[in-house]
């Protein structure tokens, strides 16, 4: 009985979604999911994953998006935790600020953003100009934008992973730490062979979190390049290619086939990184 | 154990959003008195929205508004309309993008019945080329509130200095481009849209006036003819030659639009609609050195598209049906048509066209170029197909290797291909 709600919401808002999707995923529904539409069994799955042009850029771009911005945010985010995790003064004034980027809006974020880096009137272009340094693509560059756009992911969920990693290392016992001093270990020695291994599952927890949320990044994308990704779809990750197929194209049975497969790579990496953390514990 | 972690994995990736498809259905209200109205963000949006409370008065009903940008509207509509919901009643949709999918897909009311009713409301007043685009199959599904035809905008100021008339052919708008983007250190000759999508629109002007059209009169690609070719180089190379210095390939019309106003370009061209953010004081650097011009003229005269951009609905699940068309009946009197006409918003109405009235608020040169617009004009602006957005980002691509000084012939030619392809799929 206790259980009766979880059991609703995840029957209501997970399975039966989920179910529905499969369903979509096997059919040659367009224009309408009203419309008639034909069981076509895996033939929108074989479209898919012969399709050189969108999916697999799309799916590399989610990659490359994912592990880079999950590389730096993880680095940056311990150091960040690490000169904040002693007292100092002002301490509170810092990690205030800090958080400041992880109570915007991404679509927010993307927008201020988007301006920040226009390229003829965007402050970051002016900013270059003082210091003589010419006007950059950014945003509207081919090679750019991509790496523009993780910037900005940086920038907005770094402060995640400083809090996760500062509630880590205030958990830490300092008996460890003592210890190696005791025995003459310097400070990047007591880093790398006490705090760092005791901070594993930490980490783990970190990279579980933030890969989720930076494989199915959309607003900040979507935000600043719109449909498609841009003109030559060079910010269009799996997310973005699926909604474009949805709402600009209408084609229900193959974006839902786009989505199982991305679904299943999310479980994949969530099997293989769980794994990795029972193994550290 | 293995059944419960992966349940939690489960749990865990459904946070992706793959439930984007699979949307709930509406409830089964019943006739009621009050119109759920969807607009979306226009200059016809804020005069109707102050002039609601009088409709309120006089009908007694009640109308809630919601307002939203054209890519959330459009958003939003496959998503409520694909579930058949009864959420909407009235709907301000745009004939040209959505109307053929809308329609086929029977989410639009039928209001033959209504439209011809009501002599003295007068569907004969409207011009021909709106009324087409709002039928589909012999009915009509819509009542277009918003027509537009594509404009030279240019800087008055600029053009006086270099000694510069006004362009009246394509040769002449390169060389005045040229001329003044050599002049001016960091102003433009000339900026357009450049997104692949957007600029579709505002291209079509061009293609039309090389002589070219997206499809020919048999319904087959067209977009890889010597005259299509030469639209393509054409405007690609002005904004790739005389546009700002470090063009994105993102821009639509706000972004466009800022350039020109903030005073960074010597000429425009954008949809007549749009002219208010160019006069407007509290939105443009040089709202009194803007002059207007019809689009110059290509190897096949001066051909800008006229269309109805905006049109009004009624979702065919709604239950509120006879008091949604009393809304839209309200909405586009000749009378409100007048008030949103002289407010800044080109109608389809002809009797208002030709009533001294209706042109009286508009820049004499403005007024004058819509006047040639609209007797020269193409009744469409992108290929009239199902799938509008898909067909534009093909067609478009050219535009964008164009822009970027790439080889445009050739993306062309692959262009051509691919909406051959795509042409005979198209709504399958």
């Amino acid at each position: 009985m206790f259980a009766a709600p979880a059991m609703i919401f995840v029957g209501l808002l997970i399975i039966f979604p989920l179910v529905w999707t499969i369903y979509l995923s096997l059919t040659d529904s367009h224009g309408s999911v009203r419309a008639p539409s034909q069981f076509i069994g895996f033939a929108n799955y074989m479209e898919v994953l012969s399709d050189t042009e969108r999916f697999w850029p799309a799916a590399g771009r989610t990659a490359y998006f994912t592990i880079t911005a999950l590389a730096v945010e993880v680095v940056l985010g311990m150091i960040i935790a690490l000169l904040l995790w002693r007292p100092f003064r002002g301490e509170k004034w810092v990690r205030v600020a800090i958080l400041l980027p992880l109570v915007a809006t991404p679509v927010a974020v993307g927008m201020m953003w988007r301006l920040i880096f226009d390229p003829n009137m965007g402050f970051a272009n002016q900013m270059l100009g003082w210091i003589g340094i010419p006007a950059q693509p950014w945003l509207s560059g081919q090679s750019t934008a991509l790496p523009t756009t993780i910037f900005m992911d940086i920038w907005q969920w770094t402060p995640m992973v400083v809090l996760i990693m500062l509630a880590g290392l205030t958990s830490l016992s300092d008996e460890p730490d003592e210890a190696a001093r005791m025995d003459g270990a310097n400070a990047w020695q007591r880093f790398f062979f006490v705090t760092l291994p005791l901070m594993m599952p930490t980490v783990i927890v970190a990279i579980l979190l933030r890969s989720i949320d930076a494989l199915k990044t959309f607003d900040i994308l979507y935000a600043t390049k719109g449909k498609g990704g841009g003109s030559f779809h060079e910010v269009e990750t799996l997310n973005i290619y699926a909604y474009g197929l949805s709402f600009d194209y209408n084609e229900y049975g193959l974006s839902s086939a786009v989505l199982m497969i991305f679904f299943f790579i999310i479980i994949g990496v969530m099997w293989i990184l769980t794994r990795r953390k029972k193994g550290i514990k | 154990m293995k059944r419960r972690s992966l349940l939690q994995l489960m749990a865990v990736a459904s946070l992706v959003p793959f439930g984007v498809t699979a949307c709930g259905s509406g409830s089964d209200a019943a006739a009621s008195g009050t119109v759920r109205v969807t607009l979306a963000n226009h200059v016809w949006t804020e005069g109707i929205k102050a002039a609601i409370p009088e409709f309120e008065k006089e009908s007694g009903l009640k109308v809630e508004l919601t307002q939203l940008g054209e890519d959330q509207l459009s958003d939003q509509y496959n998503v409520k309309l694909n579930a058949g919901s009864d959420e909407i009643d009235v709907m301000m949709y745009r004939p040209l993008q959505e109307g053929k999918s809308f329609a086929q897909n029977t989410y639009l009311a039928d209001l033959t019945g209504h439209v011809t009713s009501n002599a003295s409301w007068g569907w004969d007043d409207y011009q021909a080329g709106p009324k087409t685009a709002s039928t589909f199959d012999g009915k009509v599904v819509g009542v277009p509130i918003i027509t537009e035809r594509e404009v030279l905008y240019y800087r008055k100021d600029l053009l006086e200095a270099a000694g510069i008339q006004v362009p009246k052919t394509m040769e002449e708008l390169e060389s005045a481009a040229k001329a003044i983007s050599e002049a001016n250190d960091g102003v433009a000759g000339f900026v357009a849209r450049t997104n692949k999508s957007a600029a579709v629109t505002q291209f079509s002007s061009f293609l039309y006036s090389f002589g070219g059209d997206f499809m020919d009169s048999s319904g087959k690609s067209a977009v890889s003819s010597d005259a299509a070719k030469k639209a393509y180089a054409y405007y690609g190379g002005l904004i790739h030659n005389y546009g700002p210095e470090n063009v994105s390939t993102d821009m639509s019309w706000p972004e466009a639009m800022a350039i020109f106003t903030q005073g960074n370009a010597a000429f425009y061209t954008e949809a007549d609609s749009l002219y208010k953010n160019a006069t407007d004081p509290s939105k443009s650097k040089v709202s009194d050195k803007v002059g207007f011009a019809p689009i110059p003229a290509g190897p096949a005269g001066s051909k800008p598209y006229n269309i109805p951009s905006w049109g009004l609905a009624i979702n065919s699940a709604s239950a509120n049906q006879e008091n949604a068309w009393k809304f839209i009946e309200w909405a586009t009197t000749k009378e409100r048509t007048l008030a949103a006409q002289k407010a800044g918003v080109p109608g389809p109405r002809a009797s208002v066209w030709a009533d001294p009235d209706g042109t009286s608020t508009y820049p004499k040169d403005l007024a004058a170029a819509i006047a040639v617009s609209a007797k020269n004009g193409v009744g469409h602006d992108r290929p009239l197909v199902v799938t509008v957005g898909k067909a534009r980002e093909i067609v478009g691509g050219p535009i964008v290797t164009a822009i970027t000084g790439g080889d445009s012939g050739a993306a062309a030619d692959e262009a051509n291909t691919a909406f051959g392809k795509f042409l005979e799929s198209d709504g399958k």
